[in-house]
């Protein structure tokens, strides 16, 4: 399935937080969205999935989604939203358990997105016990559980400290390598933008408008961190972002 | 380095520890000093009753099987009264959490009726609930109704939005959302909110036998006050101090087992 936004304009009262935004994102592939902050990335990334309305345009899903999908759309926050009186296994379960599945069908999905994020020995653990990079293993399982056609990633490593992000990365990778699923993957880190996206969307400052979409012409599992064609492509990038911001952190907010 | 001295440490307080027994010293201490000074004379009789004597009375209490006369009406009463108020409490605070009718119309009137002294409405649920029980548990309701509420949807507003949001994310059914989300992650505000309740309704009771009630303990430390009995004032007070701590223990041990997530 793949998922089209096509003019979508934003507004926040008066303020235009995104203006004109057009994006494709065909089925199987990573897109990176960066942008200074207070840009709209997340706000886009709401409105992909129909969390928020946007002002004018649409976004359209074309083509069924996969056999099995349970959440067309399916989020990874920022900052985990597990609840914390439920256990690694119950955060799963939460997800499924509105779908009217057997007993045992859900507990053997449970099973299999929990061992694929290696938590299965984690299963009794409540969140307060799990490390921000476990508790963030713990929502992409709980995303996976529910077999989604667009995965929409909401700066999912950007909590976490240098090196858990870097392991997540590979995990993300191994994720996708092994069975490719579409993602939307909402970032300020350039390092993650050009390591996980088959392609990055630059969007301007406020009022959030795509500035370029770029092409990363390396299969994600050939991608080392340090690669000399990936620090050059992050460069680029910089190149293209830093004067947005630099005048996106002189902005005065009040909203 | 002949100049060399340790770093003084400067962190430290600011953080209270369980501290096993201490309350329990300051009872003893408190209740001997007493003890001491009405046998020794400087506290006169008429000012404290020796602590040994208001001992004695509960034990005659108990002995004479009264204290069970009067305790066993009085938590009936706390127990049916409070029951009704609060959950008519958590139903109504979860509903203003929820529904922005429900909170537009109800608010002013929970704001309302909060501020009244509920004792002087009882002249009236007397009129209307009857002159037995009815008055009573109609008064303890509607003074343990008030605080569930607001504790209840202020409890409701501060369950994370964010927790929400990833509900409805997942194609979450509403009931779901307020079942498995919005009340789990309400209940320490409510069990919180119920410690007030419940010491609002002890109160209200004591009050509620004093004004009628044959039975009750409102109505022994009524009596006792009236003849100046003071260990027996004093052995009713008693019994009203252990209620309240056992009730907020029982609240402690609900928190305990219900909040385990908790860090």
């Amino acid at each position: 399935m793949d998922l089209n936004a096509r003019n979508i304009t934003h507004r926040y009262g008066d303020m235009v937080v995104l203006e004109d935004v057009s994006l494709d994102i065909p089925a199987g592939q990573i897109l990176c969205i960066i942008g200074p902050s207070g840009c709209g990335k997340s706000t886009l990334l709401r409105l992909l999935g129909g969390l928020e309305h946007p002002s004018e345009g649409e976004v359209l899903q074309v083509g069924a989604p996969p056999l099995g999908c349970l959440n067309p759309l399916t989020y990874v926050f920022q900052d985990f939203a597990l609840l914390p009186w439920r256990t690694v296994e119950g955060n799963v379960s939460l997800v499924l358990e509105d779908h009217g599945l057997e007993r045992h069908a859900a507990d053997a999905i449970i099973d299999d997105v929990l061992t694929r994020t290696k938590l299965y020995d984690f299963k009794t653990a409540l969140p307060r016990q799990l490390s921000g990079g476990m508790k963030q293993r713990v929502a992409i399982a709980r995303a996976m559980a529910v077999n989604p056609a667009v995965m929409l990633l909401d700066e999912p490593l950007s909590a976490l400290d240098a090196q858990t992000r870097e392991l997540l990365m590979d995990d993300l990778i191994g994720l996708w390598t092994r069975q490719p699923f579409t993602g939307v993957y909402v970032t300020h880190n350039l390092a993650e933008a050009v390591r996980l996206g088959h392609r990055i969307a630059v969007l301007s400052r406020r009022p959030g408008r795509v500035r370029d979409v770029i092409d990363v012409p390396f299969e994600l599992g050939d991608r080392r961190p340090g690669m000399p064609e990936l620090e050059a492509l992050q460069t680029r990038l910089w190149d293209m972002m830093r004067l947005e911001a630099l005048a996106a952190d002189q902005e005065l907010t009040d909203v | 380095m002949s100049d060399a001295r340790p770093v003084p440490f400067r962190g430290g307080g600011f953080r209270p520890t369980a501290r096993r027994g201490i309350g329990l010293v300051v009872f003893v201490v408190l209740i001997g000093v007493i003890e001491w000074g009405t046998r020794a004379g400087w506290i006169s009789n008429l000012t404290l009753p020796r602590p040994s004597d208001v001992a004695q009375t509960f034990v005659d209490l108990w002995n004479t099987g009264l204290l069970f006369q009067h305790l066993l009406p009085s938590l009936n009463r706390l127990i049916v009264g409070g029951a009704m108020g609060i959950s008519t409490g958590i139903l109504v605070g979860v509903m203003i959490g929820l529904f922005s009718y429900a909170r537009a119309g109800l608010v002013p009137l929970v704001a309302a009726i909060f501020p009244i002294p509920k004792i002087a409405l009882l002249p009236l649920f007397v009129i209307w609930f009857g002159i037995d029980e009815g008055s009573k548990y109609a008064l303890i309701a509607l003074g343990t109704f008030t605080p569930t509420v607001v504790a209840t949807y202020g409890a409701v507003d501060n369950v994370d939005r964010t927790l929400i949001r990833m509900g409805q994310s997942f194609g979450l059914t509403w009931m779901s959302i307020v079942r498995k989300i919005v009340l789990p992650g309400a209940l320490p505000g409510i069990l919180s909110g119920m410690r007030v309740s419940v010491a609002i309704g002890i109160i209200l009771l004591v009050a509620a036998e004093m004004l009628g009630a044959e039975f009750g303990v409102g109505a022994y430390i009524l009596q006792a006050g009236a003849l100046y009995d003071l260990e027996r004032l004093f052995a009713g007070v008693v019994i009203l101090s252990v209620l309240g701590v056992m009730t907020s223990w029982m609240i402690g041990q609900a928190e305990k087992r219900l909040l385990r997530w908790r860090s």
